[in-house]
């Protein structure tokens, strides 16, 4: 149990996490400053400045000295496009048409750029003419940006832009990084201004020793890759002083890193993981509570990412409106539809088999040769694409930890569907069924059980979690044919080695090979690596041949 | 944790257990059982459902580790530490509960396969019917009463001949022991007291153990009984004596 | 029926089938180098290379019903030992070559050349001498069967928790000679033969001599599997199949036994492979494809299981069928391979030879051994 806890905790801290307010501020990535959320784009500007438009119309042809002065203007007026603009400007991109003012930024390669207004609607290329902008030009857009950001009365927009002022760390800025500490007061952000100082410090001249070493100081406690970077001369320094406090930090930074890292791969591991969970937790089912080694279990999976491409399809043309929650359909959609077909599977091929597993496992692979060319033939050989909603992309970083939304929802999501299945074979009276079937077949018949009816229904229950483990894959991986056939042999190694017949195994052995498999990753590479855990498995289960959660006891010597 | 070092005690037993203990998930099977077989002997050990009678004779075979105990045969053989079939070529011979014959075999492959002989892969792989096994063959056949049934595959015996024919099985491996699990389970009268005389010609070479519900047999057998409840020893003696006992009384015979 | 009569009775069948693979191995290469190409009786060369792949996969066919047929063990990794013993002649193979390749190097293959290696890893060495090369298409198999298998079987692994972990092997292996690194030509494997032993791998004499040798090595194959399983050893096996744990009471190692059988058959499967590979020109990681294995498994049971002709039969019968679907109608070669695998289980257990057998002999009674090797599935159940 404790081992089960241990797996667990990190994925309920996550959560807890999750529920707490997040900083729109940390949505955006540190590298930008770009408060792309702030306000409705068409705004109205304060009639006592000039508009943003009459501001452009003479951006277009005037000299490099009048550009810098309607710079100054455009930063002045408040508008919340400023700095999206003034951001255009210095990277090159900005256009604007002379006859009304509008303002383009360009994407792409050169001569096949296609251009956008600051709001992210296409702008026809006709009469658009690029600002041309020097270096004098630039260090003051980048001047106004910054100002514009730190001084920002929103704190999220200020930290933003502070974490930018840290990597630009220019010496210019430091009367304006001086004068926001003073007015700072959200103490988050006063860090990072704090952290932005001691940047210039350390990269300006004629600063002193001990200055050198506060600021070292301070940047360490960043702990991240930028800051190693900016210490690393210092660790190369005469000064001895300055030395010892530069590699001490170095060694902090390089030391926390690594346990990010580590983090961060432990979280490619519980969601690698997971899916494995998914996968697996019907064949549990099938395979351990059964005793039938279903081959085509792969194919189940495949047919729920396939419901689910169809579900959404359907949807579509129906109410265009219900995208997003088209996922959410599908997960019954995927479940009846695989449910279904692994009781026809058991009535039509499988009851005749019970006892002869070898035969069973020839009889369904054979199946699954059926299904996957069944379903080519139908849906054709090409990958389809299962969009995800909104509320399953992008992603949010915990300190130096991105995590994705998909995988998030993955993880819950089977974590979710284990425990529904636990509960449902503890509490339910199908579940009672299923265990007294399986625990004793003659004794449950005599005790009025259909048990024919009882294998179908398990068989059908577990083929119908693989299908809900298709609709999560098809958010991850190529709906293809071939789908199911890249997890049947994971998923029998999970099973394998969680111990048959033992969910908790199953959570276990899967979160233990997920995350084996991402750990090794780094170091062997992807196929190396997944060679290296079949084989762990392979050995381990001339260890313990009935997995890591082996029942004992009696009945196993048979 | 591990059995204590072999040569600890001395002893003429042929078969010495020692505070055995098995436990499956915290059930006791065995639970210190103590037994003492002397060479010759003919032992019945009786005891109601659980009480570990196969248990003990997975340990003695091999089958089962026990967590705890001594196992000796014939006073130099740790049975703990071999598996099973270094003991059963040590000379300890089974007979379990339901019939287990090579049923795709013959019944004279059968007893074929068990004759005592190198059981090394390349010496089977290239061994040769000699005259001396042709005869024994022919002697077990006879003592089996399954003479007239030899080419037939085991699978279509009766379940009695099928007893019979492991019985011939096991003297084809020429045991010191042999351990029998109930012997007469399934079998007519006839056949039960025929089994029996067999069971006595055999303990004239032969240390014979045997388990039995049967209390009728055990009485023909005439042989000392040990009663086993709960994974050890409740009683041991004569049949009078221990169904005289009055534990045996009330977790057995008295029900 | 006394069992010297059963072993007429087999020995009749035998004969014919050693009659058969003679006369193949007469007739074949004579249509092709005696008739005239204008001739009713002319065989081309592709029809010798497309029987000669046939006998190949009899041969192997026979290596997994020895093991599955005879133990009992269900093997889902025979396709890699039939892959290593490909690689080993592919190995050789590309040595001959020479400095004839594209890049014109005498001490590397292309592909190394390609992959910018500078000498030849130490593995390669001895492989441009053809008996090396071919120990090694019977040692590799044979050295990986006798490691996995000793520790498989020491530890108890069997039933399908055995199958699967063989499956695991053998898509491990995939995975390894997929991989660039390996030295073994990664994704595209090894092609472009020229010659053997001196001869042009494309000229028809070449071709039927391969052709001859395969037939002889499938003869002799099947004569060595009927000696083991006609001996004790043989007996011994079948014990095992059908009671395992009675057949260790009985003071049978049974490891052992498992162990020397699934190694011979494991180098069986080795120059199956080394046969194949000059007569398809071609050896690619996909050999190790786990579903290459299945597909010789079913071969076996269509074949009829635990009766060495039967195995014969069916790689023969199963790889003439892929051929037919393949070439005719590709889509639905699946589809009856899906089909074959489930009707032969549900129906057909004693394969097709089962069909002109009364009384079944050494495989009677075949739902017995999948009631034994059921092993760990049935009983783990809580």
């Amino acid at each position: 149990m404790k081992r089960i806890f241990a797996y667990l905790l990190p994925v309920l801290a996550l959560t807890a996490v999750l529920s707490a307010p997040i900083p729109a501020a940390a949505q955006a990535g540190d590298t930008q400053a770009e408060p792309a959320t702030e306000s409705p784009p068409e705004s109205a500007s304060e009639p006592a400045k000039p508009s943003l438009s009459a501001l452009l119309t003479r951006l277009g042809d005037a000299s490099f000295d009048e550009k810098a002065a309607i710079v100054d203007e455009i930063a002045a007026s408040g508008d919340p496009q400023a700095v999206p603009l003034l951001r255009a400007l210095s990277g090159g991109n900005l256009y604007v048409r002379a006859s009304d003012g509008l303002a383009a930024v360009s994407k792409g390669e050169e001569g096949s750029e296609t251009y956008t207004s600051l709001t992210g609607d296409p702008v026809e290329a006709e009469g658009l003419e690029k600002v041309r902008v020097n270096n004098m030009l630039r260090r003051k857009v980048t001047a106004a940006v910054s100002r514009l950001g730190l001084l920002s009365p929103k704190a999220d927009v200020r930290l933003t832009s502070a974490r930018a002022a840290f990597l630009e760390h220019d010496e210019e800025m430091l009367p304006l990084v001086e004068e926001a500490l003073a007015k700072e007061t959200d103490s988050g952000v006063k860090t990072a201004l704090q952290q932005v100082r001691a940047a210039i410090a350390l990269t300006s001249s004629g600063v002193t020793d001990d200055a050198v070493v506060a600021a070292i100081d301070v940047i360490k406690d960043r702990g991240d890759e930028d800051a190693r970077n900016l210490i690393k001369p210092f660790t190369e320094s005469e000064n001895a002083k300055i030395k010892a406090a530069a590699v001490r930090a170095a060694n902090a930074i390089n030391t926390s890193l690594g346990y990010w890292a580590a983090a961060q791969n432990a979280w490619y591991g519980l969601s690698l993981g997971s899916v494995l969970l998914l996968a697996a937790v019907g064949l549990a089912i099938t395979m351990g509570v059964m005793g039938v080694i279903n081959m085509a279990h792969g194919e189940m999976v495949m047919l729920g990412a396939y419901t689910t491409y169809v579900v959404q399809d359907v949807m579509h043309s129906i109410a265009p409106a219900l995208d997003t929650v088209s996922l959410v359909v599908a997960v019954p959609m995927a479940f009846l539809v695989a449910g279904l077909a692994g009781v026809a599977i058991e009535r039509s091929i499988i009851r005749f088999l019970y006892g002869r597993p070898l035969e069973t496992l020839l009889a369904t692979w054979g199946l699954s040769l059926v299904l996957q060319q069944t379903v080519r033939t139908i849906f054709g050989p090409t990958n389809k694409t299962v969009i995800s909603p909104s509320w399953m992309s992008g992603a949010f970083e915990i300190g130096h930890l991105t995590v994705t939304y998909n995988r998030l929802w993955i993880i819950i999501f089977s974590l979710a569907v284990l425990g529904l299945m636990m509960a449902l074979l503890r509490y339910t009276r199908f579940g009672l069924q299923t265990r007294a079937v399986t625990q004793n077949r003659r004794m449950a018949a005599a005790m009025g059980i259909r048990t024919d009816l009882v294998d179908a229904m398990t068989f059908g229950f577990g083929s119908g979690i693989a299908g809900i483990a298709g609709v999560a894959l098809s958010q991850l991986d190529n709906v293809s044919p071939n789908l199911g056939q890249s997890y049947i042999i994971d998923s029998f190694m999970v099973v394998v080695f969680g111990g048959v017949g033992n969910l908790w195994g199953t959570l276990v052995g899967s979160m233990t090979l997920g995350i084996a498999n991402k750990f090794l990753e780094p170091y062997a590479g992807a196929v190396l690596g997944k060679i290296f855990v079949l084989v762990f498995i392979i050995l381990f289960i001339q260890r313990r041949p009935r997995g890591l959660f082996a029942l004992k006891g009696r009945a196993l010597e048979g | 944790m591990s059995p204590e070092p072999i040569g600890g005690v001395e002893t003429s037993a042929i078969l010495y257990l020692d505070g055995v203990t098995v436990s499956f998930d915290g059930f006791k099977a065995l639970n210190a059982l103590s037994l003492v077989i002397e060479p010759g002997e003919m032992r019945a050990i009786i005891g109601p459902n659980g009480a570990g009678k196969t248990t003990m004779m997975d340990v003695i075979t091999g089958k089962t580790r026990p967590q705890h105990g001594q196992v000796q045969f014939a006073g130099k053989h740790d049975l703990t530490q071999l598996d099973e079939a270094m003991i059963a070529n040590l000379g300890i011979g089974r007979k379990f509960q339901k019939p287990t014959v090579f049923e795709n075999h013959t019944v004279e492959d059968n007893l074929y396969i068990a004759l005592k002989e190198d059981r090394t892969v390349f010496s089977v792989l290239f061994a040769k019917r000699s005259p001396a096994q042709a005869k024994r063959l022919d002697e077990l056949l006879e003592i089996t009463r399954l003479g007239p049934h030899r080419d037939i595959l085991a699978a279509k015996l009766s379940h009695g001949q099928k007893q019979w024919l492991e019985i011939g099985m096991l003297l084809a491996q020429d045991p010191q022991i042999l351990l029998v699990d109930e012997p007469v389970a399934g079998m007519t009268d006839a056949e039960t007291a025929e089994t029996a005389r067999l069971l006595r010609e055999i303990n004239k070479t032969r240390t014979v153990i045997v388990v039995e519900h049967d209390m009728t047999f055990v009485r023909d057998l005439g042989v000392k009984v040990t009663v086993l409840h709960e994974g050890s020893v409740l009683a041991e003696g004569s049949l009078d004596h221990v169904s005289a006992d009055n534990r045996v009384i009330e977790v057995y015979l008295g029900r | 029926m006394t069992p010297a009569v059963r072993t007429a009775l087999f020995g009749g069948a035998s004969i014919w089938l050693l009659g058969l693979i003679a006369a193949l191995a007469v007739i074949v290469p004579a249509m092709n180098l005696l008739m005239p190409p204008d001739s009713a009786f002319h065989l081309s060369a592709f029809a010798v290379t497309l029987i000669g792949k046939y006998l190949c996969y009899a041969l192997l066919a026979l290596s997994v019903d020895l093991i599955w047929g005879y133990c009992g063990i269900l093997s889902l990794c025979h396709g890699a030992f039939f892959g290593l013993g490909g690689y080993a002649m592919g190995m050789y193979l590309m040595r001959e070559i020479g400095d004839r390749g594209v890049y014109g190097n005498p001490d590397l293959p292309d592909f190394m050349v390609f992959l910018n290696w500078k000498e030849l890893p130490w593995y390669w060495y001895g492989f441009d001498n053809f008996g090396f090369a071919m120990l090694m298409a019977v040692v590799a198999p044979g050295l990986l069967a006798l490691v996995f298998g000793a520790l498989a079987f020491r530890s108890r692994v069997t039933g399908v928790y055995f199958s699967i972990i063989t499956q695991a092997l053998t898509f491990a292996l995939m995975l390894a000679f997929f991989r660039n690194d390996m030295g073994f030509g990664g994704n595209n494997g090894m092609t472009d033969f020229k010659d053997i032993l001196g001869f042009s791998v494309q000229s028809d004499g070449t071709r039927c001599a391969i052709f001859v040798i395969t037939a002889i090595m499938l003869a002799a194959g099947f004569l060595v599997c009927r000696a083991v399983v006609h001996s004790k050893l043989g007996k011994i096996l079948i014990s095992i199949r059908d009671a395992e744990s009675r057949t260790r009471f009985v003071g049978y190692r049974v490891e052992h036994y498992k162990l020397f059988v699934w190694v011979l058959s494991a180098c069986i499967a080795g120059v199956a492979g080394a046969l194949y590979v000059p007569q398809v020109g071609i050896i690619n990681p996909s050999e190790f494809e786990p579903a290459n294995s299945i597909e010789a498994v079913i071969a076996v049971a269509v074949g009829g299981r635990g009766t060495l002709v039967g195995g014969i039969i069916g790689g023969v019968l199963v790889n003439a069928v892929k051929t037919f679907f393949t070439g005719t109608l590709p889509d639905f070669w699946l589809f009856a391979l899906g089909a074959m695998f489930i009707l032969v289980t549900l129906f057909l257990p004693k394969g097709v030879i089962g069909l002109f057998k009364k009384t079944g002999g050494i495989g009677v009674k075949l739902p017995g051994l999948g009631k034994l090797a059921s092993g760990a599935a049935k009983e783990a159940k809580p």
